[in-house]
């Protein structure tokens, strides 16, 4: 049993037309036991930055807390928000930091930047950044997200046919997969508005 | 550490509420060499006296302004080797800062953790204050700017400002030339004029030093032909 899938996961980040969307499932089980059925992966750095945490859920709370404190920390030192790309060098720079004791997480990192062009990447729990124009994935049900995505996704969405790929992406994947799932979360962020929906699926 | 009788810091208050250390140190700057910066509407110029104690120095090998980082650059009066020290610190910084964001250090960033040194020796044990006043240029995101960073760890932020030897008479020059709208080559003129001012003897392009950073963001020192260019234009 991999310590990745200890407590299962699914998330998943695309690119749309001057924005993006970032879902995750809702489990939270320690192996075959579910324990939670609305557990946050996805947390908030700025208004346009979004950071989701797959892998065990502990070190994606702690990896999280540690995150906030930085950018923060930048926010009042530099007196303005992080750019993506720079948050994105951040995270990876703070679990190099750990490379012979790892964070088990894997992080999808998703913004807009300055001039509102969305920015996507995944890098694996040793800080490995991996840079996408289209999707990222992330958690034990990677494997057929990969293949949603892949089938589903078209370049240049709207924000309101995004929703709906991702959606049906999140959703088809997650049934799949036994360790994830139990509902969706999904969030999609233009320059001017961020829509939250809690998406309905099996609930198993 | 050494013995305990030495172990307190130097810089103690004075029943007056003044660091005797540091008004010695900005003492020690203000007799150094003439060095003035001013920053025009698209870059900064940084400029300073460059008088060697003999004619047998090789003026080649000598060089005052320095890079923090390819689009920050710095110029001192004081003490040489102290700023040199500060320097070395600023680039370590500054590579630090791009290793983690992988992202140019802002100028305001480089300046405050350069000033957060000098505070240090200001108040640590068995250390002196820095016996050097910088001018650090540079051109980011914001735009161009020009601080000044004194031994007690404070740091200005100005359109145009002096140092050292000649630091009044300077100033007032400025104060009557500098035009917010000025461009990066009239600037270059006016720092030669002020330099001018004060200055003991025949000015050339082998006793006086400037460095510019414009629009392209990459600082650098002038070279002594273009030195003397400028120079054959105010003339």
């Amino acid at each position: 049993m991999s310590i990745f899938e200890y407590n299962g996961s699914a998330l998943v980040a695309m690119v749309g037309k001057n924005c993006f969307a970032i879902a995750s499932d809702r489990r939270l089980g320690v192996q075959l036991q579910t324990i939670a059925t609305d557990f946050q992966r996805i947390f908030k750095i700025h208004d346009k930055l979004y950071v989701g945490l797959s892998g065990l859920a502990t070190d994606a709370q702690t990896l999280y807390q540690r995150l906030a404190f930085r950018h923060k920390l930048y926010q009042l030192r530099e007196e303005r928000d992080m750019k993506p790309e720079t948050f994105a060098s951040l995270v990876s720079a703070l679990l190099y930091e750990k490379r012979f004791g790892p964070y088990f997480c894997q992080p999808v990192i998703a913004g807009l930047g300055d001039d509102n062009v969305p920015f996507i990447c995944t890098m694996d729990c040793l800080g490995a950044k991996e840079l996408a124009k289209d999707f990222v994935v992330s958690g034990t049900a990677s494997e057929s997200l990969y293949g949603a995505c892949e089938s589903m996704y078209k370049p240049n969405m709207e924000p309101e046919e995004l929703f709906e790929t991702i959606s049906q992406a999140l959703l088809s994947s997650v049934d799949r997969d036994c360790l994830s799932g139990w509902g969706g979360h999904v969030l999609v962020v233009t320059p001017t508005e961020v829509q939250e929906r809690t998406l309905k699926g099996r609930m198993d | 550490m050494g013995d305990s009788q030495y172990s307190f810091s130097l810089t103690t208050f004075s029943p007056s509420g003044k660091l005797v250390q540091i008004e010695h140190a900005l003492t020690a700057v203000g007799s150094g060499q003439t060095s003035l910066g001013i920053k025009a509407a698209n870059g900064v110029v940084i400029a300073t006296e460059k008088k060697l104690p003999s004619i047998l120095v090789d003026e080649t090998s000598v060089q005052k302004i320095q890079l923090m980082t390819t689009n920050i650059g710095v110029v001192y009066s004081g003490m040489g080797p102290d700023s040199r020290v500060l320097v070395r610190k600023s680039r370590k910084q500054a590579q630090q800062y791009y290793r983690l964001y992988k992202e140019p250090i802002p100028v305001t960033q480089l300046v405050r953790e350069t000033a957060a040194v000098m505070q240090e020796f200001t108040q640590s044990g068995g250390v002196r204050p820095f016996g050097v006043s910088l001018l650090v240029a540079g051109y980011d995101d914001n735009g161009p700017q020009l601080y000044q960073v004194d031994p007690s760890g404070s740091y200005f932020a100005w359109k145009a400002s002096a140092m050292g030897k000649n630091v009044s008479n300077a100033k007032t020059f400025l104060e009557k030339r500098y035009t917010d709208d000025m461009e990066l080559d009239d600037a270059v003129h006016t720092a030669i004029l002020t330099l001018k001012e004060g200055f003991e003897g025949q000015i050339s392009s082998k006793n006086i030093e400037i460095g510019i950073i414009g629009a392209d963001r990459k600082f650098r020192v002038l070279t002594p032909a273009e030195i003397d260019d400028y120079l054959a234009e105010v003339e």
